[in-house]
C-alpha cells in the first residue's frame, strides 16, 4: 500500500492520528490515551499487518517527552513512523506495546532507563544498562552531571 | 530428562537455583552478565544484565559534529566497524543529498564485504571454541588476520578504521589493495573448505547444533531478529536486496535462506554469506573506476532540520541510524539501533528448557557483541 492509501486506511480507524510532514516515512501523531487501541489496530487489520517494529526510539523535545516507533509490514512492504508525546515530564508514562511486539520489551526498557518515561503494564519494568540507584534520566535534555559530562 | 514430577518431594532435582554467567565468561564474548534460573541442567529463564560496557554514545553524539560521530560508531560493533561508518555517511549524504564519485561507491562496497567476511570468520572461530573445538579459532584468526592486514596496509588501522567521511573516503586506497584482495579471495576459498571439512559436519557438532534453540519465523519478526540469525528462520530481512544502497543494486547475489531456525540452520547461513560476500567483492574488485575519492564538503556541516533514517545491513543484522536535527551543527537526538541489542531479546525464549550447555551453542549462534548491545 502506498502513503496515501495508508494514511487514508489509518485514519478512518482512529480519526485522531495526525499526519506531519515527513518525506521518508508516512508519519502520525497519535493522542497517548488512545496509543494502545492504535497500535492494536495497526497489528490486527489484515490490509495493514505491521507485524515487525523495527525501532523504538525516547526523544525529548524540551517541552515534550514522547516515544518513536518505527513500524513495517513485513508481507506488505511498507512502514510507518508514529509519535505519542506527553507535557508531563514528572511523571510520564504510555501504554506498553510489548505484548503486541515482544522487541519492544528491551527497548521500552532502555526509554524508561535514560528518559524516566514508564511504560503502563510491560513485565519487568527495570533499568536496563544504569543500576538501579542512579539518580536522574542521562538522555533527557535537562540532565546534568558535573563529573562525567564535560562541558567545551 | 527425568521427569521432575515423579521425584520425591525433597528431591535435590526439583529445587530451583541461579547461576551467573558472566560478566566474566569466555563464552559470553564480552562484559555480559546473564543470570540463569535453572532446575538441575535444565535452563528454566534467562535474565540478561547489559550495562557494563556503556558509555552513552547517543548521549556523546549530541555534542558531536557529524564528523566525530563516525568515530563513536566504530566503537558500538566493533567487528563491523566499516559498515557502522558507512550507516552514518549515507544518512548524511542523503540528508544533503550530496552524490558521492563512483569510486567511492564501489569502495565502499567491496570495504563492507571484506568487513563481514571477517566478522563472520572471527564470529566461526569463537563458536567453534565456544563448542570444545579449539583448533577453529587458531584457524579463523589466522586468516582473518589476511584481511586486517589489508586494512592496515590501506589506512593504517586493523579494527576501529573510521576511514569512511561523509561525502567519500579519508584517503585513497593503496596501490596494492586490488592484487591483495584478490589474492585473499582466491585463499579464503581454499580455507573455506577446510571449515567445513573440520567443523560443518562434525559429528559432535551436529548434535549439540542441530534442533537446538530452535526459533520459528513468526517468533523471530516478533522479537526483530534480523540479519544471519533471523535469515537462519527463513525470513528473508536483509536490508542489501530489500533497501539496495551502495552497490548492492549493481551485483548480483543470493539472499541465503535457511528454514529449521536452529543453532545450526544461523551457522550455515553465515558460512553461506561468506561465500555470496566473496562473489560479490569478486564483481566489483576489477570494475573500480577511476576518479577523486571524496567529494568537497564543508567543514562544518548542518543537516536541515528534520528526521531522517538509515539503515544498513552489518554484519550482525539490521543497523539503522534514527536522526533529527534541529539545523545544528550537531544533531538534536541520534539513536543507533543495534542489531545486537535486539537479537538479545530473544535468548531468554529460545533457550528455556534446553541443556545450559546449550545455552552458550544458543548465545555464540546469535553473534552477540556487547559493546554493540550497550552503546
Amino acid at each position: 500500500m502506498d502513503n496515501e492509501k495508508l494514511q487514508e486506511k489509518i485514519v478512518t480507524l482512529v480519526p485522531e492520528a495526525v499526519q506531519e510532514e515527513n518525506p521518508q516515512f508516512l508519519t502520525l501523531t497519535v493522542p497517548p490515551e488512545k496509543l494502545k487501541v492504535f497500535m492494536s489496530h495497526m497489528v490486527e487489520e489484515k490490509e495493514l499487518d505491521f507485524d515487525y517494529l523495527f525501532c523504538l526510539s525516547g526523544v525529548d523535545w524540551g517541552e515534550e517527552l514522547g516515544v518513536v516507533y518505527h513500524l513495517t509490514s513485513t508481507r506488505h512492504n511498507h512502514s510507518v513512523e508514529i509519535k505519542v508525546k506527553t507535557e508531563n515530564r514528572e511523571n510520564p508514562e504510555f501504554d506498553t506495546v510489548s505484548d503486541l511486539w515482544k522487541s519492544a520489551d528491551f527497548f521500552e526498557r532502555e526509554v524508561w532507563d535514560l528518559f524516566g518515561i514508564r511504560f503502563k503494564g510491560h513485565p519487568d519494568m527495570r533499568r536496563i544498562f544504569l543500576e538501579e540507584s542512579w539518580v536522574g534520566y542521562p538522555m533527557r535534555k535537562d540532565y546534568t552531571d558535573d563529573v562525567n559530562i564535560i562541558e567545551l | 530428562m527425568k521427569e521432575v514430577v515423579n521425584l520425591p518431594v525433597d528431591s535435590i532435582e526439583r529445587e530451583e537455583y541461579h547461576i551467573n554467567m558472566g560478566p566474566q565468561h569466555p563464552s559470553t564474548h564480552g562484559v555480559l552478565r546473564l543470570v540463569v534460573t535453572l532446575q538441575g541442567e535444565i535452563v528454566k529463564k534467562v535474565q540478561p544484565h547489559c550495562g557494563y560496557i556503556h558509555r552513552g554514545i547517543e548521549k556523546m553524539c549530541e555534542k558531536d559534529t557529524y564528523q566525530q560521530i563516525i568515530h563513536l560508531t566504530d566503537r558500538m560493533d566493533y567487528l563491523s566497524a566499516h559498515i557502522n561508518n558507512h550507516a552514518v555517511c549515507l544518512l548524511v549524504e542523503g540528508a544533503l543529498q550530496v552524490e558521492v564519485p563512483e569510486r567511492v561507491v564501489y569502495i565502499r562496497t567491496i570495504l563492507d564485504e571484506l568487513n563481514r567476511i571477517a566478522s563472520h570468520q572471527l564470529w566461526w572461530s569463537s563458536f567453534g571454541m565456544d563448542l570444545g573445538g579449539l583448533t577453529c579459532f587458531f584457524y579463523g584468526l589466522r586468516d582473518r588476520e589476511k584481511i586486517l592486514d589489508i586494512f592496515e596496509e590501506s589506512f593504517g588501522s586493523r579494527l576501529l578504521h573510521s576511514y569512511y567521511l561523509p561525502g567519500g573516503l579519508m584517503q585513497d586506497i593503496h596501490p596494492n589493495f586490488q592484487n591483495r584482495v584478490k589474492e585473499f579471495i582466491k585463499y579464503n576459498r581454499r580455507k573455506i573448505k577446510d571449515y567445513d571439512r573440520l567443523l560443518s559436519g562434525n559429528i559432535i557438532f551436529l548434535e549439540r547444533s542441530q534442533g537446538v534453540g530452535v526459533m520459528s519465523k513468526e517468533l523471530a519478526i516478533n522479537y526483530g531478529v534480523n540479519g544471519p540469525s533471523g535469515r537462519g528462520s527463513g525470513w528473508a530481512c536483509d536490508i542489501r536486496k530489500k533497501y539496495p544502497y551502495a552497490a548492492y543494486d549493481k551485483v548480483e547475489f543470493n539472499e541465503v535462506l535457511r528454514t529449521e531456525g536452529d543453532t545450526y540452520a544461523r551457522y550455515m547461513v553465515r558460512m553461506q554469506e561468506i561465500r555470496e560476500s566473496m562473489n560479490i567483492i569478486e564483481q566489483l574488485i576489477d570494475n573500480i573506476p577511476e576518479g577523486d575519492f571524496s567529494v568537497k564538503m564543508k567543514p562544518i556541516i548542518k543537516l536541515p532540520a528534520g528526521e531522517y533514517y538509515q539503515r544498513v545491513e552489518s554484519a550482525r543484522g539490521e543497523l539503522g541510524v534514527y536522526c533529527i536535527s534541529d539545523g545544528n551543527k550537531t544533531p538534536f537526538r541520534m539513536k543507533f539501533r543495534t542489531p545486537s541489542f535486539v537479537n538479545l531479546g530473544v535468548l531468554d525464549t529460545i533457550s528455556r528448557e534446553m541443556k545450559i550447555a546449550d545455552l552458550v551453542a544458543i548465545g555464540a549462534s546469535l553473534d552477540l557483541v556487547i559493546p554493540d548491545i550497550d552503546r
